[in-house]
């Protein structure tokens, strides 16, 4: 019983984070109707931020969690602007190419900055593990489990109640209605880069104290997040929040039960038996 | 030739196509016309199989079009053009006009590899056949040319010479003179009588009222959705059902 | 016609096969002018990967979709060979067949749900498909040999002649190379490739004259991988040792790369992108360090400038050109 609780909760904290990073996805995937290969990175610099700020400048770590979340959003609108739009390409097929040639070159960067080592991020409070009903639980978890929520909230409240995020809905829905009533097209693509790349930082800076750290540690973290995205249904966000949950659930009852070795693999079983069996997902239309 | 059997399609509720009838007849030109949103496309849209009909069939020299893809359709012996283009601006103009004829081309991957001796003569044969249809759309002097780098004018007819290539037994032309001036309406104008004279049937959809009422044999008038008049070109003109949905908005806009 | 212009046109007129004949020649004279080993076994690596690159090319350039999965059924050839030769002692030829065509079953099987997909779904799908395929080949250490690889593969031969050292490796797989250059060449000038390059065109155009675009694109999906299942099984009876990382997700986005330098469906594209790509590392000395710019810059830079890829897009350009110098010489006439 208190294994299943603990496999519960290892669970819920990893498919938190999965849910961050299919939030990124599915935000650019929305307004600019591409899949972001980017956010992976956007993971690993999270990280390398936090790592930098705690460590190198010693802030405490609230203003570091703040300092890295802003820093990578600044990173993605930066490579909106002169990486991606550069091209003025509405071809898909090249923008995704383009994607995936920005993120092997934001990865060489953060390499040659931080190096190829692993290296460790302390967590946001240190680590004594808190009993939670039989479940030991470290306090890292719940602090995911926490900003995750405030994320969430925050997101909807933007795309809610927001002038800016409404019209973002609006260019989701319908393209050519919103330059209709005149909403400027490039100040979207750069606002959905910085929420891509806040929402894949605030993923590294929670993640990395539990994984470690190095330069490619996103690349399987975003694969899982874009997993998840796909098993919610791409583009939809409530979709993204239940798929990053249903997924990490998933692998850690899996690892728990079955095997440790094919821990990884199971969110790209699932993933691809989402797109045989229901390419739309769970919640798509 | 083609039954068109009160076919309706609905977009989300709305429709777009309600109970619409009418046939068009082997060797005969069928315009179809009707103002803007009448429901024009949403009709070719259905007969080249790119929609389903939510209802009624749609019957191509006595089969049921109503279910196959747009490629069985097509190799029925359907051709269309394009209302916004849709040429292969990469390749040359001689290798557009082939594309018309890939469903004579043979269809396996593995012989096209090969490229056995039997291919090489057919092959032959249809750039004969190509070339054929680029001199009579007097474009042979720029077969090897990309089609992108084409003059607009130039690149309406390559798409009727696309069209025409394989000897389709039905034409469905979309707009083939929209954004064209006098001289080259004319021009593809005649062709179409050339067309007409060799035999071909036709469905044109056309905003062109002259280019519709010297060229058909018969018309058929949509409007919201709906089939309000079919005729000669003379019944329509004097048709008041057509003179004040049709006639009467054009004016409005003018 | 005055015999110059005969022969210009007879040039042009076989200028595939001329140019076929001309690199076949050349790549036959090789080995007597360059006989250092290392060079020729880079060389030989170029053949190999550019049997992928083929493939790829064709399914990237046709398809319209993005493959980061390929080095999965690069790697399933090459393990595929070496398990079948080794654990089951099959001789090599057979089992390459073998493995092939179990490779193109697979990539049917797959291809058929996958390709049905819109967007670029497609690109992640392969790219987990690769993830697992990796993490399969270091977890499953009693079949694959785990991290430390798989070795002892036979060498190939051909009754008693064995393919043993880098000249007569250069025969056999540039054999092959030009082989499947040439079997790619006819596809891409026969009515079926029309069909294709329509395809890659304009979806609804295609379909509206004929072309049956669900089966097409299959059809190069598993051309492509079967061609990358071929490659590996040579890749395998090469070396004789393989490990899992000649087979991981960034050997994948490799061969794109050589794909994008080359060009979206084109073939001669693909020599000059394999080519550039595989030789890079040796031509750089900084380029240990500096590798992700280079291959994300070539990436970024080429689609932003010449989106068809490097030299088809080139190609393009004279090809304008061409046209409109000749245009303006006849008009001024």
């Amino acid at each position: 019983m208190s294994d299943l609780l603990q496999f519960i909760f290892s669970g819920l904290t990893n498919g938190s984070i999965y849910a961050l990073i299919a939030l990124g996805f599915c935000v650019v995937n929305n307004t600019m109707g591409i899949l972001n290969f980017i956010q992976v990175d956007f993971v690993t610099l999270g990280g390398m931020l936090m790592f930098t700020a705690v460590l190198s400048l010693s802030l405490p770590m609230i203003p570091g969690l703040l300092l890295a979340v802003v820093g990578v959003a600044l990173v993605a609108m930066l490579v909106e602007r002169f990486g991606l739009r550069p091209a003025r390409s509405d071809n898909h097929l090249i923008l995704v190419f383009i994607t995936i040639g920005l993120s092997i070159i934001l990865r060489g960067v953060i390499k040659l900055i931080w190096g190829k080592n692993r290296m460790a991020v302390p967590p946001l409070t240190p680590d004594h593990p808190v009993e939670i009903m039989g479940a030991s639980v470290l306090p890292q978890a719940l602090w995911i489990l926490l900003l995750t929520l405030v994320a969430i909230a925050l997101l909807s409240w933007f795309f809610y109640r927001t002038s800016l995020g409404l019209s973002m809905r609006a260019v989701a829905s319908n393209p050519t209605a919103a330059a209709v009533v005149g909403i400027p097209a490039g100040r979207i693509r750069l606002t959905s880069y910085a929420i891509a790349g806040a929402l894949g930082g605030l993923a590294g800076v929670l993640m990395t104290p539990i994984t470690t750290l190095n330069y490619d540690v996103g690349v399987l973290l975003g694969l899982k997040g874009f997993a998840a995205a796909i098993l919610g249904g791409f583009g939809s966000f409530p979709g993204a929040v239940i798929g990053g949950v249903i997924l990490g659930l998933l692998e850690s009852l899996s690892a728990g039960y079955l095997s440790s070795a094919y821990k990884d693999v199971v969110a790209f079983v699932v993933l691809l038996l989402v797109l045989f069996v229901r390419p739309k997902g769970l919640l798509g239309k | 030739m083609l039954q068109i059997d009160k076919v309706s399609k609905h977009f989300g509720g709305l429709p777009a196509l309600s109970q619409v009838s009418f046939e068009v007849t082997e060797g005969q030109v069928t315009a179809l016309i009707g103002p803007n949103g009448a429901g024009k496309s949403t009709l070719i849209n259905c007969i080249t199989g790119i929609l389903e009909p939510g209802a009624g069939r749609i019957a191509f020299r006595r089969q049921e079009l109503t279910g196959l893809k747009p490629h069985q359709i097509s190799r029925l012996g359907i051709a269309r053009t394009f209302q916004n283009l849709k040429i292969f601006p990469r390749l040359s103009v001689l290798d557009n006009v082939l594309t018309g004829l890939t469903g004579k081309g043979g269809g396996s991957l593995l012989m096209a590899m090969l490229r056995l001796p039997y291919l090489r003569h057919r092959e032959r044969q249809l750039k004969l056949l190509a070339l054929n249809a680029l001199d009579r759309f007097a474009l042979t002097d720029k077969a090897d040319w990309p089609a992108g780098i084409l003059a607009y004018g130039d690149k309406k007819r390559l798409e009727l010479a696309r069209a025409c290539v394989s000897e389709p037994y039905l034409l469905l032309l979309d707009e083939p003179v929209a954004g064209l001036n006098a001289e080259e309406t004319a021009d593809i104008a005649e062709q179409l009588r050339i067309l007409r004279s060799a035999g071909h049937t036709m469905l044109l959809v056309e905003h062109d009222m002259e280019l519709v009422m010297t060229i058909a044999d018969q018309v058929v008038v949509l409007d919201s959705g709906r089939c309000i008049a079919t005729g000669t070109p003379d019944d329509i003109r004097r048709n008041p059902l057509v003179l004040e949905a049709y006639l009467g908005s054009m004016e409005a806009t003018a | 016609m005055t015999g110059k212009e005969k022969l210009l046109y007879f040039l042009y007129l076989h200028r595939t096969g001329l140019t076929v004949t001309v690199l076949s020649l050349a790549l036959l004279l090789y080995p007597l002018y360059q006989s250092n080993p290392y060079t020729l076994g880079l060389s030989n690596l170029i053949a190999i990967n550019v049997i992928v690159v083929l493939g790829l090319a064709l399914f990237i350039g046709f398809a319209g979709q993005i493959s980061l999965g390929h080095a999965t059924f690069f790697g399933m050839g090459a393990y595929g060979s070496a398990i079948t030769t080794v654990t089951f002692g099959l001789p090599p030829w057979p089992a390459m067949v073998l493995v092939a065509t179990l490779v193109g079953l697979f990539a049917w099987i797959i291809g058929v749900p996958i390709l049905r997909l819109s967007g670029h779904y497609l690109a992640m799908a392969t790219l987990g498909m690769n993830f697992v395929f990796h993490t399969v080949l270091l977890q499953w250490d009693q079949v694959t040999g785990g991290p430390s690889g798989f070795a002892g593969i036979p060498l190939l031969t051909l009754g008693s002649f064995a393919f043993d050292d880098e000249v007569r490796l250069h025969y056999l797989l540039w054999g092959f190379a030009l082989l499947f250059l040439l079997l790619c060449l006819n596809l891409v000038r026969s009515g079926v490739g029309r069909g294709l390059a329509a395809l890659a065109g304009e979806e609804t155009a295609a379909a509206a004259l004929g072309v049956n675009t669900q089966v097409a694109k299959l059809k190069v999906f598993i051309l492509s991988a079967v061609l990358a299942a071929i490659a590996g099984s040579l890749f395998a009876h090469t070396y004789s040792y393989i490990s899992p990382d000649s087979f991981d997700i960034f050997v994948a986005t490799d061969f794109v790369i050589m794909v994008v330098i080359g060009g979206m469906g084109s073939v001669w594209g693909v020599l000059f992108g394999t080519g550039t790509i595989t030789l890079l590392p040796e031509w750089v000395d900084f380029f240990e360090t500096y590798k992700d710019f280079v291959h994300g810059g070539i990436l970024v830079l080429v689609l932003i400038f010449l989106p068809q890829g490097l030299v088809a897009g080139l190609v393009d350009m004279v090809r304008v050109r061409m046209v409109l110098r000749r245009q303006k010489y006849a008009s001024d006439r």
